[in-house]
Order: structure tokens, then C-alpha cells, then sequence
């Protein structure tokens, strides 16, 4: 029923010496509830500033985000955000963190708390309830806000490369743990990574942007994230359709870093 | 010049020991000492608790040395004034040529120990230059004058003092001091004074604690020492106080809106940099001399402040907070108390810690302008008498306090911003 419409946006900047930076020109997308969907490009494509419109912190210069058959006009809680890092709030423990959704809409204590253990019990941070944040691994720090986001409940959870500043080993982890999360809770995710291999894995559908300006360049429809639920994902790699469409991607993207840098070198 | 000498001769002789005496009782293998590069790296720099201690003793050592404290051991003292009995002889010439010779016997006394002359032996006095008899307060000298000496001052004048020739406005050092002659012929006798400090420049420490004990009972010009500091102290309080509950709710408001930040942002810019202490003159003028004028010196110096430090404590709130305490459905006023006021304590807490030292070395600064009680006040009213203990003892005073209050920002500070720095 949580149907995103992404309608036929365009996002032009106003530079201050007079020009005029295209961000984002003519992105339609439309995600059905409990769809998983990573989007992928280089650097200045707009995917950012997408998530950010999605998110209501950016209004678009032309078009409209549509959920639940209502306009997007501003930030609410219907869409969960996790951040790269530095966005828990680290003058409070772990279960405040999580709690603070609940908290802001006033729900009742005992239903926040039940809540919040069954989240720290998903994302394996029973023990870690009462710690401030900074007495924890980036990792875990990222474990607590994807449970505070969740426990929010929102239609739609945006992450912008929740994962790029773990480590890869604990990446790895994480990326299991998003998996489980898409598959147990069914929220309509979208998820923004630099990563090829990440964006294979963790999308059930992969964007990939072009830059100047932003906009879709192809869109994939891929089982890798299905496979991987409760998995090993290095089995899923090791998978031959995931060796072909990663290859195919890195070149179509290396091809638009060529463009960006307005030269043409012999690639060996 | 010779006490700098003596510090840093202490300084070396004090670092060269530690490191021969720790070589031999120590066998460190913590992880700094296994460390091969130190020089530069400034973790491996450890405050050196011994250093520390020595630093301590030897400002004491020195103090006590140079002003003949009973607390170091008497053959660390430098050499002191002169004191006890003295003379020296004198030879005079008259116009004919003939020359008489008498003696100038004096006995030096420290001014807390009174004296008597000694006695002239009238008998053996002959002569035309005469024998003389005086008391000289030690650091002070005596002018014994050409009358007195000889029978015809007008014909007669004095040419030699313990046999060394002398001149008007020329001088001779005798064992015991110094012998000048003014320009008149007269002798004036200037004791040794030695190299330690008279009480009046510099007391002995153990005259500044007796004074301590003696002005927290009985206080000073009527006013107990605690009244004196807690004066300064309430006031250093309500000012800050003050400054906090206007300066911080104005520096959430520049930094969180435009048209405030616009409109005091040239004022405070501009205030910012005025030392609290060039106001004293204006706050004099319009609030008077007491209480009012300053309290609002204090609100002022720790208005700017707080101000400054609530706003970049706004500044400070990375956005992504924001935007996340957003898509968790916060409102503006709960993303203000639970977000912005929060996130903004270290800062606050660190203009906190400079407001309250820049208040106290203020209130201290404008007490000693014009005050009934206070710490200023007390010292100042001190340096007025010649009370240098007095003045010493507020000062060490005034110092361990503005320590104590900064201790204590600290310690609220661990306590109540433990994430600061963490983030």
C-alpha cells in the first residue's frame, strides 16, 4: 500500500557567480512497498540530492514525491533516514537513541520499551543497551541507527551509503544484517552506495546514475538480494550472472568518470 | 639577575639528578618507555610528577633563602644585613696641616630589635676630630654630620675613613658597609645589606601564613577574610550568572536565526574584543562604585562570552543530526531541547570555564579601583600600608581560587558533558 512515486523531478541549483548547476533532470521512479532498491553512480550524479529530496530536506525544482498518495513537502517520520555516520546522538545511551522516534511522538513508555528491546535483540546490541554511544565500534554505532530508524516504523527507509565508512569485514556484516532487517520488517528501502558490489547485493532493483546532469541510466532487476537472505554473501558473488553484471556496471561507469575528466586514456 | 642564575642552576642540577637517582631505582617497560622516538612525538611527553614537586620546593627554597626564612635551614640562606657593632676611624686636616683621628662606633640593629648606642669613651676623646656614637636600623644608613665630628667644621675636613683617602660625593667600603661623604664633607654610614630581600619588599613565607591565620580570625581593617573573598566570590557568582541567563538564550537565537544574528552580531563583534577592564571607567560613570557597577562589569565580561559560545555550540550541531532528529518526527522546539541544547553543552561548557576565569581576574581588577570589601580590595588597601605579607597572601589567594573555581568547571564538566570531545 506504501507506494513511492518519484514523479518526473528536476533539481537545478542557482550558483552564486550566475550559473546554474542541473543536479537532477527528468528522475522517475516508482517503488512498491516492501521493494529493495540500490542506486549507484559516480561522484556529482545527484544521488544524494535525490535521497534528499525524497526525504524532504530539498524541494525539487519541478516535479513531485509522492507517498501514499500524499506530497512530499518536508522531513517526517513516515521516512526514516540512516546516515553515513556522526548522526546518533551521543549524549544518549543506546536505548535512547533508539527510543527517540517513539519518544518525539509520545508513545507510551512500556510499548517504546518493548520496542527498543526487541530491536537491540535484532540488531544484537543486548548487551550494549546502557552504553553512550561513543563507547561503541563504527559498526555497532551504525547497528543503533538502523534500530532507532526502525523502530520509528516509517513506510520508507532512505540510506545514504549507510555502510561506506565500516570497514570491510564488518561491512560485510552489515550488509547481512540489512538483508535480514528488508526481509523480516518488508520496508520499501533505498539505498545509496558507491560500491558496485554492495549495490548488486543489497537491491532487488539497481539504479545506475549518470552525471551532468543527474539521471537514470539503467535500471536492473536483480535476485542477488533475495539469494542472500540468511546467506553467505561471498556464495552470492561467487555466483556468475553477479561476475558479468558487476563487470558490465564498473565499465559503464568508468566510461562516465572518462566523460567527467573530458579525456580519453588507453585502458590496458 | 642572581636569583634567575640560582633558578635555573636549580633547574639543571635538579633534572641531572632526577635522571641519574630514576636510572638507578627504576626499570620502566611500559609502552612510552619502549617508545625509540620521543623527541617530537607529544604523546610520549609525560608530565614529570618529580619535576613538578621540585618546581614547588625550590620557589619555596628560594623564597625562604633570600628572606631569611626559618623554614630552610640557616647555610641556605644568602648572606643577610650586617648586624651587631661596628666602627670605623676617620682622619681629619685642618688649614695648618695637622691631622686628628676619631672613631665612629655604631652598633646595626633590625628594626624589630631595639638598641642602645654605644658609649663614647669621653677620656680617650682628643683631639679635634672627635669620636662619635650611632644606631643604624639594618637597610637603612646614618648620616653622621661634619659638626658633630669636628671642633671647627669650617676649617677643618675629613680626608681619609679607615685610611683610604675620600672626597666629597666619593665613597669607601669598609668590612661592615659602605662610607660616603656628601658634598657638604659629611659622613653618612651605609651598613652591608647582603642579598636577602627586606620584609617590606618580600616577607618571609612563614610571616605570610602567620598573617593568614591572623586575618581569617581577626580580619583585616575589620573585615574578615572571608568576608573579603566571599565579597568577590558572590559577586564573580551573580555577574556570571547573569551573563549566562541573558548571553546564552541570545546565542541560541543568533545561531538559529538570521535576523538576530544580523542585528547582534556587529555589537558583540565589537564588544568582544574590549577587555572587560577599559569598562571599569564607563561603569564607574553611570552605576557608581558599588555593587551595581560591578556586577555589571562582571555581566558584561561574561556576557560577550556566552554568547559566542552558545552560538557556535548551534553552529556545532552537524546537520545530519538534524536532519535525522527530523525524520524521526522531532518538532522544532523538541529538536531544540533535545538536539541543539545538548549537542551545544560542551561549547557552552568550555565559554562556561573562560567566562568565570575572565570574571574573577575582573572582579579583582575592579575591586582594587574602588571597593568596601573584597579580595582587590583587601590587597590594595594592604599595598597602602606597606602590608606586603598581606598583599602576597591575597594574591596566592586570589590564585588558588581562580584555580579551584576552574577545577570545579571541570570537574561539572566531566560530569555533565562526558561525551564532549567523543563525538
Amino acid at each position: 500500500m506504501s507506494n513511492l512515486i518519484i514523479d518526473d523531478i528536476s533539481m537545478r541549483f542557482e550558483l552564486p557567480n550566475g550559473g546554474a548547476v542541473q543536479a537532477l533532470q527528468n528522475v522517475s521512479l516508482n517503488l512498491k512497498s516492501g521493494e529493495l532498491m540500490s542506486v549507484l553512480g559516480p561522484s556529482g550524479c545527484g544521488k544524494t540530492t535525490l535521497l534528499n529530496i525524497v526525504a524532504g530536506f530539498l524541494a525539487p525544482t519541478e516535479g513531485k514525491v509522492i507517498l501514499n498518495d500524499h506530497v512530499v513537502t518536508g522531513p517526517a517520520a513516515e521516512r526514516g533516514m540512516v546516515f553515513q555516520q556522526g548522526a546518533l546522538f551521543e549524549w544518549m545511551n543506546v536505548r535512547k537513541n533508539i527510543a527517540f522516534g517513539p519518544d518525539m511522538a509520545g508513545k507510551p513508555a512500556a510499548e517504546t520499551q518493548e520496542k527498543v528491546e526487541s530491536l537491540l535483540q535484532i540488531v544484537g546490541l543486548k548487551d550494549f543497551a546502557d552504553k553512550m554511544i561513543y563507547e561503541l565500534s563504527g559498526g555497532m554505532q551504525q547497528r543503533v541507527a538502523l534500530a532507532r530508524c526502525l523502530a520509528n516504523d516509517p513506510d520508507v527507509i532512505l540510506m545514504d551509503e549507510p555502510l561506506g565508512a565500516l570497514d570491510a569485514l564488518t561491512r560485510e556484516k552489515m550488509q547481512g544484517l540489512v538483508l535480514k532487517l528488508w526481509k523480516e520488517t518488508g520496508k520499501t528501502i533505498i539505498l545509496i552506495t558507491h560500491s558496485v558490489e554492495e549495490a548488486l547485493l543489497l537491491g532487488e532493483r539497481l539504479v545506475v546514475m549518470a552525471p551532468r546532469p543527474g539521471r537514470i541510466h539503467k535500471e536492473y532487476n536483480l535476485p542477488f538480494a533475495e539469494m542472500g537472505v540468511g546467506k553467505d554473501l561471498r556464495l552470492v558473488k561467487k555466483e556468475k550472472r553477479f561476475g558479468e553484471v558487476r563487470e558490465e556496471i564498473l565499465t559503464m561507469i568508468w566510461d562516465m568518470e572518462e566523460e567527467i575528466m573530458g579525456r580519453q586514456e588507453d585502458v590496458a | 639577575m642572581i636569583i634567575l642564575f640560582i633558578y635555573i642552576a636549580i633547574f639543571v642540577a635538579a633534572m641531572i639528578g632526577y635522571k641519574l637517582i630514576s636510572g638507578f631505582l627504576t626499570k620502566k617497560d611500559d609502552f612510552t618507555s619502549l617508545k625509540t622516538v620521543t623527541f617530537g612525538d607529544e604523546s610520549a611527553v609525560i608530565s614529570n610528577r618529580a619535576a613538578s614537586i621540585i618546581s614547588i620546593v625550590a620557589i619555596f627554597l628560594i623564597w625562604g633563602s633570600f628572606t631569611g626564612s626559618k623554614i630552610v635551614p640557616s647555610f641556605l640562606h644568602v648572606s643577610g644585613p650586617y648586624v651587631g657593632e661596628t666602627s670605623f676611624t676617620y682622619e681629619a686636616k685642618d688649614a695648618s696641616g695637622a691631622t686628628d683621628t676619631g672613631t665612629i662606633k655604631a652598633v646595626v640593629h633590625p628594626v624589630s630589635e631595639p638598641a642602645e648606642k654605644p658609649v663614647v669613651d669621653e677620656a680617650a676623646n682628643t683631639g679635634f676630630a672627635k669620636d662619635a656614637a650611632e644606631k643604624v636600623i639594618t637597610y637603612r644608613s646614618i648620616l653622621v654630620s661634619k659638626s658633630d665630628l669636628l671642633e671647627n667644621p669650617s676649617e677643618q675636613e675629613i680626608v681619609s675613613v679607615d685610611g683610604k683617602a675620600i672626597a666629597p660625593n666619593g665613597s669607601v667600603q669598609i668590612d661592615t658597609g659602605e662610607v660616603r661623604m656628601t658634598a657638604k664633607g659629611s659622613l653618612a654610614y651605609e651598613p652591608t645589606k647582603g642579598l636577602q630581600m627586606e620584609s617590606i619588599w618580600l616577607p618571609a613565607p612563614e610571616a605570610v601564613v602567620t598573617r593568614l591565620i591572623e586575618i581569617s580570625s581577626e580580619g583585616y581593617q575589620n573585615v574578615t577574610l572571608g568576608e573579603n573573598l566571599g565579597w568577590s566570590i558572590y559577586r564573580v557568582i551573580v555577574g556570571f550568572t547573569l551573563g549566562s541567563i541573558v548571553g546564552i538564550p541570545l546565542g541560541y537565537a543568533m545561531g538559529l536565526n538570521g535576523w538576530f544574528r544580523g542585528w547582534f552580531d556587529p555589537i558583540v563583534e565589537f564588544m568582544r574584543p574590549v577587555p572587560p577592564l577599559a569598562l571599569i571607567p564607563l561603569i564607574i560613570i553611570w552605576f557608581g562604585i558599588w555593587e551595581t557597577g560591578k556586577i555589571s562589569l562582571l555581566f558584561l565580561a561574561a556576557l560577550w562570552i556566552m554568547v559566542i559560545a552558545a552560538r557556535s555550540g548551534v553552529s556545532g550541531v552537524s546537520i545530519s543530526k538534524v536532519h535525522a532528529a527530523y525524520s524521526l518526527g522531532a518538532s522544532k522546539s523538541q529538536l531544540l531541547w533535545k538536539v541543539i541544547v545538548p549537542n551545544s553543552l560542551p561549547e557552552i561548557f568550555t565559554g562556561a570555564r573562560v567566562a568565570m576565569g575572565v570574571c574573577w581576574g575582573t572582579v579583582v581588577a575592579a575591586e582594587l579601583v574602588a571597593a568596601e570589601k573584597g579580595a582587590g580590595k583587601m590587597i590594595i588597601a594592604a599595598s597602602k600600608f606597606q602590608n606586603t605579607d598581606i598583599v602576597l597572601m591575597g594574591i596566592i589567594l586570589i590564585g588558588i581560587i581562580g584555580y579551584g573555581i576552574d577545577i570545579m568547571m571541570r570537574m561539572a564538566e566531566n560530569y555533565l558533558v562526558p561525551w564532549k570531545g567523543k563525538g
